[in-house]
């Protein structure tokens, strides 16, 4: 849908024409991280934002995630609504004391008395060896904790709108970017819109088999669920989940009541998954609907090797995901159609960078 | 330690890192790296201070440090290239070797992540009596982080054997020093926390062995923990193998200070101007590192994959 107005752009310029027009619109909005205003701008989100809002509001920061994740908490409890940015999730977690003990806490202890309107954003690294520190995929860990909102937008669209809804909610908003979908493009309004927290959205529809994703998965059940269609005929609802604290089991069941099966596709490890609780829940709530078991397509329960050789199927890929919903359906795999599909998702370029251009060392 | 083996050593980690930086084009090292080249002598000098038994941590710019503390060279290469035969079997990468056999414990890219693990390892050879120091690399970034104020005063509260070795380069990626800290000399906070400090010129190889000979013999006989700070220039980009001055971030003028204070020609100056270096040894350094060199990719490249399998193992001990 091209609305007048809207144009093609990428995720990471997304984020950035979100950031501007919270700041355009609200002057409470300050903006710091490291390297916000460094000519790499954090992967080009926060670009000439320094320059058009001034080093009184929009600023790097020392390498002090834990103080300044306090520092922000006080000055949004004193009335700004400070956006932090850290280059990866794994540095966020230099800031749990903070988020978990305070900025979490701080509605619910203080009997509501003031809350805390901070948007934390975080990038999760993937490919090019960026190893057991810099790729960890935490959703699960920061949304088990209550208080915290936690979001992982997929589309540039959803970046954008769901950094608005952020950035204007009252609540300590955890806003977690995948880095492969930084340099996806989708058409995107100029002027301002809002994208709730707390819904998923159809990417695709089908009557076969409900595919849940969160995140970069979504991108990559989407391929899967195209090709599955072209070569196979076989249509699957994916829903892309956008939310991960806020789950939106709601629209999850109704597409499971269509289809009877459910896949679940994380970027994260298995164990102790955001997909696990989604399967829990609808299992829960709705598990007379479900013709067969759950499955949960995520990574393995070790941490990121560097090696490129032994990262090789770290990742789900969309094969995985077309492959658990043919296994599910118990389809042949010894058929042309499937040769044909396994050739429509045949990867172009290397496993471990998001696209051909790419040249490393980021 | 004799003043060849200084130029030695800091010429073998130059030549290792601008082969790496070469061949980081081919993109089969397909790991972030950060590259030492410019700061070479103070890991030199630091080294040359030490014993065997004394222990190391560092952080992600960590080539020079292991490599100095005589951490394998094959090993480091394998590494990078992802291979079986790495230091950490292709798990790590750049950012995270480690050599057990030389007392190189580790280094991981967490800024400040290792900073307490070598108070630890202090604490511990304090504890059981045995008579080693532990010695931590730390950028100028680290002091943002509260983990370093917490790991002085423990060290200085409990008098640990621990060195800590301040590289100062006056940046942390493409931010200068001025707009993340308050004006006030790196030094005076750790004096502040009672360690003893001094203060260098880190592209000065002789200087900072004298300094650490002192640091380290103080550490060692009791006198508690020992901060030294040196300024250094890194010469290229934050992390990667090229040069990044078209970014903007540092000026022309500068560069060209930093690039002329260059620790290796410093010192070879030096010594040839005192007749203790002549042209014919370096050749025949060169020709020594070049053939080490080479032979290490050539180890590398020869060496076994690792395959998802491997990647299963190692979870827990
Ligand atoms: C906790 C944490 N925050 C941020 C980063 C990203 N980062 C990697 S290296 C680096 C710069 C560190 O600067 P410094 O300690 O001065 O060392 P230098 O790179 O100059 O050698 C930063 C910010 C990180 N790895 N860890």
């Amino acid at each position: 849908m091209h609305n007048a107005g809207s144009r093609d752009i990428t995720f990471a310029e997304a984020v950035r024409e979100g950031l501007d027009n919270a700041m355009e619109r609200d002057s409470r909005v300050i903006l710091i991280g490291e390297g916000v205003p460094d000519p790499k701008a954090i992967f080009n989100t926060t670009a000439g934002l320094r320059n058009k809002y001034g080093a009184q509001r929009v600023f790097d920061m020392p390498l002090a995630e834990n103080g300044l994740t306090g520092v922000c908490i006080g000055a949004a409890l004193s009335g700004m609504r400070p956006v932090m940015v850290h280059q990866r999730i794994d540095f966020a977690l230099l800031a749990i004391d903070q988020l978990i003990n305070n900025a979490a806490k701080w509605h619910y202890m203080f009997d509501g008395k003031a809350s805390v309107p901070l948007v934390v954003r975080v990038i999760v690294g993937r490919g090019w060896g960026q190893g057991p520190q810099h790729s960890q995929s935490l959703q699960a860990m920061f949304s088990l904790v209550p208080g915290l909102k936690v979001v992982m937008p997929t589309t540039a669209y959803d970046a954008k709108g769901m950094l608005l809804s952020a950035i204007e909610d009252d609540n300590p908003v955890m806003f977690i970017e995948h880095r492969w979908l930084h340099q996806i493009k989708d058409n995107v309004p100029e002027e301002s819109y809002r994208v709730p927290l707390d819904k998923a959205k159809i990417l695709h529809e089908g009557n076969k088999v409900t595919v849940a994703a969160f995140s970069y998965m979504a991108v990559e059940s989407l391929i899967a669920a195209k090709g599955l269609m072209a070569a196979m005929g076989i249509a699957v609802d994916v829903l892309d989940m956008r939310s991960v604290s806020q789950l939106d089991v709601a629209s999850v069941i109704d597409s499971v009541r269509k289809t009877g099966r459910l896949i679940v596709a994380d970027t994260a490890f298995r164990t102790g998954s955001i997909a696990g609780e989604l399967i829990a829940k609808v299992v829960e709530q709705a598990m007379d609907l479900l013709t067969t078991k759950p499955v949960r397509v995520a990574s393995p329960d070790h941490p990121t090797p560097t090696s490129h050789f032994m990262a090789e199927h770290y990742y789900p890929t969309p094969q995985t995901i077309a492959d658990a919903v043919l296994d599910m359906l118990g389809a042949d795999k010894n058929s042309d159609a499937y040769r044909k599909l396994c050739e429509l998702l045949q990867r172009d370029g290397p496993h471990d960078t998001p696209n051909r251009s790419f040249k490393g060392p980021f | 330690m004799h003043h060849h083996a200084l130029y030695r050593s800091m010429l073998r980690i130059r030549r290792i890192e601008e082969a790496l930086a070469d061949r980081y084009a081919e993109q089969e090292m397909r790991c972030p790296m950060h590259l030492c080249i410019g700061q070479e002598a103070i890991a030199v000098g630091v080294c040359a201070a030490l014993s065997a038994s004394d222990v190391m941590f560092s952080n992600h710019r960590a080539h020079g440090h292991y490599l100095a503390k005589g951490g394998s060279l094959n090993a480091m290469v394998a590494e990078l290239y992802g291979r079986s035969t790495g230091c950490c079997g292709g798990r790590g990468g750049s950012m995270h070797l480690i050599d057990l056999d030389v007392g190189f414990m580790g280094a991981t890219p967490i800024v400040a992540g290792t900073v307490p693990l070598a108070v630890g390892a202090a604490w511990a050879a304090s504890l059981k009596k045995e008579k080693r120091v532990s010695v931590i690399f730390l950028g100028d970034g680290c002091f943002e982080e509260g983990v370093v104020h917490e790991s002085m005063n423990f060290a200085a509260l409990h008098k640990l054997p621990i060195v800590f070795v301040c590289e100062n380069n006056e940046f942390s990626v493409y931010t200068h020093l001025s707009e993340r800290q308050a004006k006030r000399p790196i030094y005076r906070i750790a004096e502040a926390h009672g360690l003893m400090t001094q203060v260098g010129n880190g592209n000065d190889v002789d200087e900072v062995l004298t300094l650490a000979k002192t640091a380290v013999q103080n550490a060692k006989h009791g006198k508690g923990p020992q901060f030294m700070e040196f300024s250094t220039y890194r010469w290229r980009e934050h992390c990667g193998p090229d040069f990044d001055d078209h970014l903007g971030y540092r000026t022309t003028q500068e560069i060209e200070i930093g690039l002329k204070d260059c620790p290796i020609a410093k010192y070879e100056q030096r010594l040839k101007q005192s007749n203790s270096l002549s042209q014919a040894d370096i050749d025949k350094y060169e020709v020594e590192i070049r053939e080490e060199v080479i032979k290490s990719f050539e180890f590398a490249l020869s060496s076994p994959k690792p395959t998802a399998m491997d990647a299963m193992e190692r979870v827990y001990a």
